[in-house]
């Protein structure tokens, strides 16, 4: 999967958890500071991710995950 | 300014909100209810191919996200969707001042007689197929029951008492008595009261079905529940919500508030008999009826209406009209009985809230809600349940009955101002 198809899979994952719009989610936007979440709306979050790529996240990785981009660059390698 | 409650000693009505499978809102279901329309049919929000029992009361026209952020509205169970968006429309409804200095003596008890199956149904598929680290974090929030209160007071801002009443299907009646007493001691100005239900789920639907309690006439769902009479096979499932604002008399009065009656009596009682079955002779009802009306300083002539619980099953109906005959005497035989869940089905823990709201109409507007479906007679059911048509009356003080699993009885009695 290419980075684009990874980022936009996240960017559709974020904004159907996160109640969040289109515009408001880019690479750099951090999940807790700019798109409202908080440790729990986090967990389900990466629980949705692990979902839709059928990846594994351990937690310590999780703490890693501060903004969309971090996520891709995670889930593209 | 701070202010401090200063009890009347009497309790009023200020506002109320519902969520029916009549509709969103009382606009939509007290017109309705009074036609006496049905609202069962058959269930589309999940496959029920492999249930003995195929159909329901399904609230339709129901958004959660013009009632809750998009976040919540997506994830939260809907038994607290529905409660929240009731609060807010019998807040909205009763015009009371909402402030900095009032919010802290305003409180919320609406309780859910199940709580949050739909969440939790979804998430023990989780666990059992993904294991324990596939368990959402959001799972024990929205399924207890007390959530619905919580979110009401999160989304409305309300700091006064928050607390929930869990008593099956007296839920709704027993949250209006609790919360009747907390306004009357003086621990809240007033009270968002009642209860919340959306068990329409998997999980919901095939207990109630194993437990047999439930009507199987799926070849003809809209004359399924039919309370009273002799052709009758067992309860149908609803869900919804109601919620009144209850509020001290002295505040409602000083702001002019719409005052839509007031709470006078409320008797709650214990069968102490078995977890499910209603005591035959109904004796811990008697003693509720009894109870209620003792507290509201009334005789049983002075009721113009009963709000039975009705639930369209043997039990109920035989045992609850039974125990009326016990408390009324010959007076069973006069006072108009009429069980709405023959059109909206049985919303459990909501039910007595949405009959507290039925009956507060009635007095308001005159007029006794039908019995539908109402075509042969039980010989063990002869009074009088306004079979199929509405009926204009003068009312001036309305009953309610409300029994859950566990063998809780409840009762209510308004009184119109």
């Amino acid at each position: 999967m290419d980075r684009n198809e990874v980022f936009e899979k996240v960017k559709k994952v974020t904004i159907e958890q996160l109640g969040v719009k289109e515009g408001e989610v880019n690479e750099s936007s951090s999940f807790t500071e700019d798109l409202g979440a908080d440790s729990l709306d986090v967990v389900e979050l990466v629980m949705a991710l692990e979902d839709e790529f059928g990846a594994d996240i351990p937690d310590d990785d999780v703490q890693n995950l501060k903004t969309v981009g971090n996520v891709v660059d995670y889930l593209a390698k | 300014m701070s202010i401090e409650p200063r009890p009347s000693g009497r309790v009023v009505v200020t506002g109320i909100g519902a969520i029916t499978p009549l509709g969103t809102g009382i606009e939509k279901t007290w017109p309705r209810l009074l036609a006496g329309e049905n609202a069962i049919d058959n269930i589309t929000i999940m496959d029920v191919s492999d249930y003995a029992t195929r159909f329901a009361g399904e609230v339709r026209d129901f958004n959660a996200e013009d009632w809750l952020d998009k976040k919540d509205a997506r994830r939260i169970d809907r038994f607290i969707s529905y409660g929240v968006a009731a609060s807010r429309m019998a807040l909205d409804d009763s015009g009371f001042p909402l402030n900095e200095d009032t919010a802290e003596w305003v409180g919320a008890l609406v309780g859910s007689g199940v709580g949050g199956h739909n969440v939790l149904a979804e998430q023990a598929r989780r666990l059992f197929e993904g294991g324990p680290s596939k368990v959402s974090p959001f799972f024990v929030p929205y399924i207890i029951p007390d959530m619905a209160s919580g979110m009401i007071s999160i989304t409305l801002g309300l700091k006064g008492p928050s607390t929930c009443i869990v008593t099956a299907c007296a839920t709704g009646t027993d949250a209006i008595g609790d919360a009747y007493h907390i306004v009357k001691r003086g621990d809240a100005i007033a009270m968002l009261a009642g209860g919340t239900e959306a068990a329409i789920n998997e999980l919901g639907m095939a207990g109630f079905c194993s437990a047999r309690a439930m009507s199987t006439r799926n070849d003809d769902p809209t004359h399924a529940s039919r309370p009273f009479d002799n052709d009758r096979d067992g309860f149908v499932m609803g869900e919804g919500s109601g919620v009144l604002m209850l509020e001290d008399y002295d505040h409602a009065i000083a702001r002019g508030a719409k005052i839509y009656g007031e709470v006078v009596g409320y008797g709650f009682t214990s069968d102490a008999h078995h977890i499910t079955a209603p005591h035959p002779e109904g004796e811990g009802a008697v003693r509720a009826m009894k109870n209620s009306l003792k507290r509201a300083g009334i005789t049983v002539e002075q009721i113009d209406y009963i709000n039975a619980h009705g639930t369209s099953t043997g039990l109920n109906d035989k045992g609850e009209t039974a125990a009326i005959k016990k408390v009324f005497g010959e007076q069973a035989y006069k006072v108009p009985i009429s069980s709405t869940k023959s059109m909206i089905g049985h919303t459990l823990g909501a039910t007595g809230a949405l009959e507290a709201i039925f009956c507060l109409l009635a007095m308001r507007d005159s007029i006794i809600p039908p019995t539908i479906n109402y075509e042969f007679p039980d010989p063990d059911c002869d009074l009088d349940y306004v079979p199929n048509v509405a009926r204009k009356a003068e009312i001036n003080y309305t009953l309610s009955n409300s029994f859950g699993f566990g063998g809780h009885n409840a009762t209510l009695v308004l009184k119109k101002l």
